[in-house]
């Protein structure tokens, strides 16, 4: 069995922050990964995305092929369909639902969402609502993981264990409000399904 | 056994660490910036061993070679184009030869993630005659990187580590090793070939050249190198390097047939083995990620008489861009899979920008409206985040060549005729490479303005430090004998907009050498530093 994900997402939303915990999770689980991501350039508030393989025997290619992946997490509509060709016929879309606007021709949002939505399975996020209400928006990113999670070869234990490692230097505050952001995530999307 | 998640850059670091590295140096540049991070941030402080950036490339492989000279293990780290900048060093560690092991790490960059080319470092490692070694995992980056250390003590020479993008910045885990004890002593003293006088260096280059036979040698040997015969009569051939091989790797279960293959790891590579896969097949497919190094050597001018020859040269493979698995998938005749599509759903690009408030914005409109009005101007740019200014809604610059670039081809472009000539150049590319033009430019009085947008840090690579920012890159400016009449300091802040734009206005009426520093920090460490 290979697990092939897709984190997607703009520059600074912190993708590399979901792959941490997924990895972390994923080493914790004996399984082999293989995780690409982006650094440099693109950082400043292009697209960015990152890879993620999990397995349980060895894995090679860094890179998932077209049509291969399992699911698309996406921390941003528009680029939760910038990957959509990687998708297998039966693939999952998981994506928050504000858009990121810096660009001029930013697409209108209601047909993104329409364009989500011919994926076999797919859950748009509320997640700045959600982000806000556990307690920061810069959360965003937790609540789309955690919505996501439903759907990972993972235990709910393993994420929530390296949401505290990722944030501890931040204080418990942070890490509360990531952990609290990731449940809300969680539950959203038990409810959806 | 402890495995332990690493980048590949990391893993790099790791191996190192772990061979009783003493000192490593690095300049920041993508994909290689990890290489050092990671050595810092495990050094507790310097207590463990050196780990410095350094002002330019060129002087952290000088640094390094230092420490070998005096017996230590010293690793210098760099992307693709940063072996430009050091290469003079380079080529010349590798005719007198290393004391300690000295290892080179060359980050490259196919597909121009981040990078104004696609060089292939391998030919640097053949044209210095050095031993080259590219892995095809993170395991690998670790293993390679132990014993690039020992092969580098073992033939005396520097040796290189060749990575690309998506090794550098792709995570796994890594199976780690007990670390060699660090028990280098200090070696005070000298060497001739160490003085590269003509004399000294022609011996020593014929010691060069006669190891290159030991270094075939090892490369016939060396595990790392590894080759399988056909099966089932197969009669293709692939020969894959470095990380080729783990998209061959990931395919080859899917093939119906067993082709022969030989992954190649080290440069040069082993010719024997090659031989031997060449005897059994009638057709031979190269990947390598890069250029058509080995492509090359195998089709030589005359290709092979009776056997067909695939790779970067004859289109199997795009010549440019990086290896992909569907590429990889296709020259092995297999077809891809196609995921959904978006129909006719227009997705527009989201190129890279400049953040919202960054002090480079609002240079660029004061520049921008100072320069209105004149038809000759050209604005001379350089590498880091402010390369974004050429696109909107900026169009504030004009180039973009290599590291320190802006400031000479302002100084050529003015004495060519064009007025005002300005070059934009941030505070780290500035100490990096600018600074020796900028001598040129004040020996000449030339007529042109030099902006140096300090942000106080290397942005664009994760905010490593800057060399020459605040009080002493002005003390620096004056030192080098810019005019003090003519060196001017603004803060880019949308409320000075007007003022800034009277200034640099000014400046560009001057006929002579103009200096304005556009100084405000980078919102991003300003950002940190408020958070921590
Ligand atoms: S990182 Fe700093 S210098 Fe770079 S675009 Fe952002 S604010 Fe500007």
């Amino acid at each position: 069995m290979t697990y092939n994900l897709i984190l997607a997402g703009v520059g600074g939303q912190g993708i590399l922050s979901i792959a941490f915990v997924i990895d972390q999770a994923a080493l914790a689980e004996g399984l082999y990964f293989l995780q690409s991501e982006v650094h440099g350039m693109s950082q400043r508030g292009g697209a960015v995305q990152a890879h993620l393989r999990l397995s349980e025997t060895e894995i090679h290619s860094p890179l998932i092929p077209q049509g291969e992946a399992d699911l698309i997490l996406s921390v941003e509509p528009l680029e939760a369909l910038r990957y959509f060709s990687y998708l297998k016929p039966d693939g999952v879309v998981i994506s928050s639902r504000s858009p990121y606007i810096n660009i001029p021709d930013y697409p209108p949002v209601e047909d993104i969402y329409r364009e989500i939505k011919r994926a076999p399975v797919s859950l748009l996020v509320e997640a700045d609502k959600l982000a806000k209400e556990a307690g920061s928006l810069r959360a965003e990113n937790m609540v789309v993981l955690g919505a996501a999670s439903v759907y990972l070869p993972l235990r709910e234990e393993n994420f929530k264990n390296f949401i505290s490692v990722l944030f501890q230097t931040k204080g418990d505050k942070v890490v509360n409000t990531n952990l609290k952001a990731f449940d809300l995530g969680r539950q959203a999307a038990k409810g959806e399904f | 056994m402890e495995k332990i998640i690493l980048l590949g850059d990391e893993a790099v670091a790791l191996g190192a660490i772990h061979s009783g590295l003493n000192a490593g140096y690095s300049y920041p540049g993508t994909p290689a910036s990890e290489v050092m991070e990671f050595l810092i941030r495990q050094s507790d402080g310097g207590r463990k061993y050196v780990a410095k950036w350094c002002v330019n490339e060129k002087v952290a492989m000088e640094e390094a070679l230092g420490a070998s000279y005096a017996g230590q293990r010293a690793m210098v780290s760099f992307k693709h184009v940063g072996l430009n900048v050091a290469a003079d060093p380079f080529i010349n560690a590798a005719v007198t030869g290393a004391n300690g092991g000295l290892v080179v790490v060359s980050a490259d960059d196919p597909g121009f993630h981040s990078s104004q080319n696609e060089q292939d470092s391998r030919y640097y490692a053949d044209f210095a005659r050095v031993l080259c070694l590219e892995p095809a995992s993170h395991q690998e980056a670790y293993d390679l990187t132990r014993e690039a250390f020992d092969l580098s003590e073992k033939f005396g020479l520097p040796v290189m580590i060749r990575l690309v993008t998506r090794l550098a910045h792709s995570r796994a885990p890594v199976v780690i090793r007990e670390a060699a004890k660090k028990n280098r002593d200090l070696k005070y003293g000298y060497s001739p070939d160490w003085t590269l006088l003509p004399a000294n260096a022609r011996h020593r280059y014929q010691v060069l050249l006669k190891l290159q036979e030991q270094l075939k040698d090892y490369a016939e040997g060396c595990l790392f190198n590894r080759f399988s015969p056909a099966q089932n009569g197969s009669r293709l051939g692939v020969v894959a390097t470095g990380l080729a091989f783990s998209y061959f790797q990931e395919i080859y279960p899917r093939l119906d047939f067993g082709p022969a293959f030989l992954k190649i790891s080290t440069y040069p590579f082993p010719e024997k083995k090659l031989l031997e896969l060449i005897d059994q097949v009638d057709e031979i497919i190269v990947i390598e990620e890069g250029y058509p190094f080995v492509e090359r050597f195998i089709r030589g001018v005359a290709g092979i008489p009776g056997k067909i020859i695939k790779g970067k040269m004859d289109g199997t493979i795009p010549a440019s861009g990086e290896l992909t698995p569907e590429i990889v998938a296709g020259a092995l005749g297999l077809s891809a899979k196609t995921g959904l599509s978006t129909g006719n759903f227009q997705l527009p690009a989201r190129p890279p920008q400049l953040c919202s408030g960054c002090p480079h914005g609002d240079t660029f409109q004061a520049l921008n409206e100072a320069l209105h009005g004149y038809d000759r101007a050209n604005v001379f740019s350089d590498i880091g985040c402010y390369t974004l200014g050429a696109l909107p809604p900026y169009k504030a610059i004009q180039t973009c060549v290599c590291m320190g670039a802006s400031v000479s081809m302002a100084k050529g472009g003015a004495e060519a005729g064009v007025y005002p000539s300005v070059a934009v150049i941030g505070d780290s590319t500035f100490t990096h490479s600018g600074l020796t033009p900028l001598l040129d430019a004040v020996y000449s009085n030339t007529d042109m303005t030099v902006i140096i947008l300090d942000n106080g840090t290397v942005a664009m690579t994760g905010a490593q430090p800057s060399f020459g920012t605040g009080e002493p890159l002005d003390r620096m400016l004056v030192g080098l004998g810019v005019n003090k009449d003519h060196l001017k300091v603004i803060n880019p802040l949308p409320k000075n907009h007007q003022l800034n734009t009277g200034i640099i206005r000014e400046e560009l009426a001057y006929h002579g050498l103009s200096v304005i520093i556009a100084r405000r920090e980078c919102i991003q460490i300003l950002g940190d530093k408020k958070r921590s």
